[in-house]
């Protein structure tokens, strides 16, 4: 939901090019025209659209890693240290961060950004690598469409790894990480993490876990649980029966532990390349997108047609009892799949 | 798909400049803003122009706020606004914190785009927010 | 003293305060109303001030004795500006110097810093070496003042600096009297001025702890301090607690170091903010007294009364103070400054109206402390301690204090499973600190939008809002130029080999938790190694500290 006077007035106008002029410009290193382009892609239509086009052609080289875990679970702090790594590596890391809007007023707090000094090369007068915090914006319809056009963007303009963090615990966050080639779940003692990350879904979807702070009393614990779930579990590592993923322990606020989680990524991108995986895993993440815009343009059509005349009448007719939900749903159905 | 994004929301970058570590009122404002619906990048304290350039850069930040309670703002907001331009950016910036009645007018001069005086309510930092970035950027 | 009928006179307690009362010495003013109506130095119930657990006060005879310390912070401009203001605070009769630096200094940074701009010698004095100390305190006799230093993150290097500006002066370091504010868990959590991640800080602390214990029996090495967590936008409960908490984890720290609690405790002290809600503010002082007596007796084993006693200083809210109408601001300072004296501060710092909006000009700072004067000598309020004492109110907030606070104790205890050392550690890495005092900071700033909460001129009764108030001190650049062209001058005569073998010490010491990092640092700004040096020098083995932001 969204508050009347959150929006902008209507002559917020930038000195913004064409998207294709954007893209141009992106393509050659811009990293104005790249914001501009992931603002574009988070409100969605036209201008999104026109970037998925372009974008399309060019993307398909990065490595699209996914890192997930509970609030305060050490992620931004662990993805900082990747990025670090990555930068010193000499490789062109992008990090897409997505935080929760608050629910009643669609505004949201975005207070983990990693601090470019901390991942820049030593000597170096600015950092190769790009982070951009984005926010659920209510309606998680959109996140499951801007959040894999923003990483295809990513990749087409040049970036490699792009890494999507979210907070693990919509259905909509867990699929957009469960998409990615490499999915890390990061997990804490304490917290009951092994447990939650089981009922989350998450234990499906990873391909590595990482257990965090791991010089805290019961970091042990939540090693065990997760192995003991996995023994358990027969659908782990996406499906694959073969795979068993990793357990790492580090301590993302010392630094431990972040070059084995790098090897690990590296290691599972490699075993990816085995036998097909990683087309599999990005035959995947193609059926969920075009699930995901499939999903978000009926949903437009459904509000259109409720919020039409025989659809307002419908329901209204519903609310007084004189028809069955069931009935006035029918009703719209059918006016909705041509069927009337 | 119908043309969206008319409706969305505002996105602020808020930090603080320097070395100042008066952070309680830029927090409150972060809350006011949110709770405004906009969409607070909020980079926190020991920011630097250049740290703040590229979160503005990056995050494409339709406004910046800066706290300053040091006296230093005389020096700092203007080496803001000043790195902006030289990257290319026009996104205003909405300096709040302490700041004399006096200083107002060479701030504003030196290209900030608005001064948020201590006891400003929350409908008129929200309201100045919206007024810089509509006129800015 | 005269019998009367509030007072139980016949107790062992009375009598044992009546004895203590008469050993001390009185100031020469007739205790006795303005309309010359004798008072006693105290009424109601045992315990009495003086008595564990002290709730009453921690002198018997409290103001009557002596009044409490005014002591103005004050400090700008280079060295030499703050040097003759000392000595016209001495030639006054002034026996307390009170130093405040610049923004750079504090967070370590010499002046040529690019983190120094536009910030050198602006809300303090600027320090980047020993050569600064020798200004600031040149021609001072060191073994005549008491000196305060409100300096955390680099605490350790500007107290070394200190005692070399002494030794060269020929005054020992056993004979130095003062207070260093030292309090670095506090900045975590409200002031934000840190440098390194909170152990290493705190083991600075300790070997500070330490070093002074052995060889500075007169020095203050930490002032635990709640002000800055108040300006931060806690509650009064969470100023009171955040700041106990604090000094039972540096008892803590230093108890694990190997240190006797009465070595080192007796020589803590305290600072407080003085709010604008009297009753709640001198419940909170009395609540401390309390608390941290009984901690110390109870659980940490003291056996020294100086151990037990929570001796504090008090400044007013600066957060009080508004930019509207800021002569309003001369009542705020009135009032808050009253719950200080009832509260029995040992010493006060009155803010200047003008604070909201710059540095304190000269007659603004002088009514401020005219302010404090009044309270002291025209109010009647020295004359009796504990003066609210027995009222149903305020012992009732007292206990409501003290009640607030047990509870948050519980919650570190249980956060660092039974150490609240482990539990402030814990409590600062999961943002549990910064957490609860943004939430207060905004639930007050909601209910003042709101019009539920009235602030004059703010919200309410704005009419004279438009006065101009343009009559504010400026700092001119000048004293940046000066002071680039100071620490150019010191670098270029000092022995850069020399420095370099210090600076390695410096960090040789720092690898090794084992060796206290006093002697290298003192040997280190010796040969003129600048503040930044020296904190770089620590600074390769002890990391840096970012905060996450929580909001």
């Amino acid at each position: 939901m969204t508050p009347p006077e959150s929006t902008p007035p209507s002559g917020r106008a930038r000195r913004r090019g064409s998207v294709d002029e954007l893209y141009a410009e992106a393509r050659k290193g811009s990293r104005l025209a790249l914001g501009r382009l992931l603002t574009l892609v988070e409100r969605g239509g036209d201008a999104a659209d026109s970037i998925s086009e372009l974008a399309h052609t060019d993307a398909g080289q990065a490595h699209i890693v996914g890192i997930t875990g509970a609030p305060g679970a050490g992620k931004s702090t662990l993805t900082g240290q990747l990025v670090a790594r990555y930068v010193e590596a000499g490789r062109r890391p992008a990090v897409l961060a997505v935080d929760p809007s608050s629910p009643l007023t669609g505004g949201a707090i975005l207070g983990d950004r990693i601090r470019m000094d901390d991942v820049v090369v030593p000597g170096e007068e600015r950092s190769v690598a790009f982070i951009r915090s984005m926010a659920t914006r209510g309606h998680s319809g959109g996140l499951a469409l801007a959040v894999p056009l923003a990483a295809r963007l990513f990749d087409a303009v040049g970036y490699d790894p792009v890494i999507i963090e979210t907070v693990g615990v919509g259905q909509v966050e867990v699929d957009v990480v469960g998409a990615a080639d490499t999915a890390v779940v990061v997990a804490t003692p304490g917290m009951g993490d092994a447990v939650q990350a089981n009922k989350a879904g998450l234990l499906e979807v990873a391909d590595i876990f990482v257990v965090n702070k791991a010089d805290r009393p019961g970091a042990n614990d939540v090693r065990r649980d997760l192995d003991l779930m996995l023994d358990l579990s027969h659908v782990t590592g996406q499906e694959d029966t073969n795979y068993r993923p990793p357990i790492l322990m580090s301590s993302a606020l010392e630094g431990a532990g972040a070059d084995e989680v790098v090897k690990a990524i590296d290691d599972h991108l490699a075993y990816l390349g085995t036998n097909d995986r990683r087309l599999v895993r990005r035959r995947h993440r193609v059926r969920t997108e075009v699930r995901a815009r499939i999903e978000q343009a009926l949903s437009l059509r459904i509000e259109a047609e409720m919020d039409s005349n025989a659809g307002t009448e419908a329901v209204a007719k519903a609310e007084a009892a004189e028809l069955s939900p069931t009935a006035a749903s029918t009703l719209i159905l059918d006016r909705l799949l041509g069927r009337t | 798909m119908s043309n969206a994004g008319q409706d969305a929301p505002l996105r602020v970058v808020l930090a603080k400049l320097g070395l100042d570590g008066h952070d309680r009122g830029l927090k409150v404002v972060a809350r006011i803003l949110r709770d405004a619906g906009m969409e607070v990048i909020y980079l926190g304290l020991r920011q630097t122009a250049a740290s703040i350039v590229e979160a503005a850069e990056q995050e494409d930040a339709d406004a910046i706020g800066l706290s300053m309670h040091n006296a230093g703002h005389l020096t700092l907001a203007p080496t803001m606004v000043q790195a902006l331009r030289d990257a290319d950016l026009h996104t205003p910036v909405i300096v709040g914190g302490i700041v004399p009645d006096v200083d107002v007018d060479e701030l504003l001069e030196a290209g900030v785009a608005a001064v948020l005086g201590p006891g400003a309510s929350a409908a008129e930092v929200a309201q100045t927010v919206r007024d810089a970035a509509a006129v800015g950027s | 003293m005269a019998a009367n009928d509030r007072t139980d006179s016949s107790s062992e307690a009375h009598a044992a305060y009546r004895a203590a009362y008469e050993k001390a010495s009185l100031r020469d003013v007739p205790f006795e109303t303005m309309s010359g109506v004798p008072v006693d130095p105290v009424y109601g119930e045992a315990p009495y001030p003086g008595q564990y657990p002290y709730t009453r006060g921690v002198y018997p005879s409290m103001y009557r004795s002596r009044l409490w310390t005014m002591r103005m912070f004050a400090g700008f401009g280079t060295a030499t500006d703050t040097n003759t203001r000392f000595k016209e605070i001495l030639r006054n009769g002034g026996t307390g110097l009170s130093t405040a630096f610049d923004m750079p200094t504090l967070m370590g940074r010499d002046s040529n810093s690019h983190w120094a701009l536009g910030e050198v010698g602006r809300a303090g004095v600027a320090v980047d070496t020993l050569a600064d100390m020798e200004d600031l305190f040149a021609d001072i006799d060191l073994s005549g003042v008491s000196t305060s230093m409100t300096i955390n993150g680099p605490a350790a290097i500007v107290m070394a600096m200190y005692i070399a500006v002494a030794e060269k002066n020929g005054v020992a370091r056993k004979d130095l009297a003062g207070t260093i504010q030292n309090d670095i868990f506090k900045e975590y959590q409200a002031q934000k001025e840190y440098i390194y991640p909170p152990r290493p800080s705190v083991r600075i602390v300790t070997d500070m702890l330490r070093f002074t214990s052995a060889e500075m029996p007169r020095w203050h090495p930490v002032s635990i301090s709640g002000y800055h967590i108040r300006e931060a936008g806690s509650t009064a409960a969470q100023e009171l607690a955040f700041t106990l908490a604090n000094g039972f984890a540096y008892v803590e720290a230093a108890v694990a170091a190997g240190i006797d609690v009465d070595e080192f405790a007796g020589r803590l002290s305290f600072f407080f903010n003085s709010h604008s809600d009297f009753f709640e503010e001198i419940g909170k002082f009395r609540a401390a007294r309390r608390i941290w007596a009984r901690w110390m007796k109870e659980r940490y084993g003291a056996t020294s009364e100086r151990s037990m006693l929570c001796r504090f200083h008090t400044q007013t809210a600066g957060v009080s103070l508004t930019a509207q109408q800021p002569e309003n601001n001369i009542a705020r300072v009135a009032i808050q400054a009253l719950a200080g004296a009832l509260g029995g501060t040992q010493s006060l710092h009155t803010d200047s109206f003008d604070e909201a909006l710059a540095l304190p000009s000269e007659k603004a700072a002088r009514i401020a402390l005219r302010t404090q004067q009044v309270v002291a000598h025209e109010t009647g309020v020295a004359n009796v301690a504990d003066p609210l004492g027995g009222s149903h109110y305020v012992e009732w907030m007292t206990d409501e204090m003290e009640r607030q606070a047990e509870a948050i104790f519980t919650h570190l205890e249980e956060l660092g499973s039974g150490s609240i050392l482990e539990g402030v550690y814990m409590g600062i890495e999961n943002g549990y600190f910064v957490g609860e005092i943004a939430d207060a900071a905004y639930r007050f700033e909601r209910e003042v939008n709101d019009g539920r909460r009235i602030i004059v001129g703010v919200n309410e009764f704005t009419d004279g809002n438009e006065d101009d108030n343009s009559e504010l001190l400026r700092i001119g650049h000048e004293v940046e130029e000066l002071q680039l062209k100071r620490l150019a001058e010191v670098k270029q005569r000092r022995d850069d080999e020399a420095v370099a073998r210090a600076l390695a010490e410096v960090t040789a010491a720092a690898a090794s938790p084992e060796t206290n990092m006093m002697p290298p640092i003192l040997d280190a700004v010796g040969t003129y190694a600048t503040l930044e040096e020296v904190v770089m020098a620590m600074e390769s083995v002890f990391g840096t500290y970012v905060e996450k932001a929580i909001i």
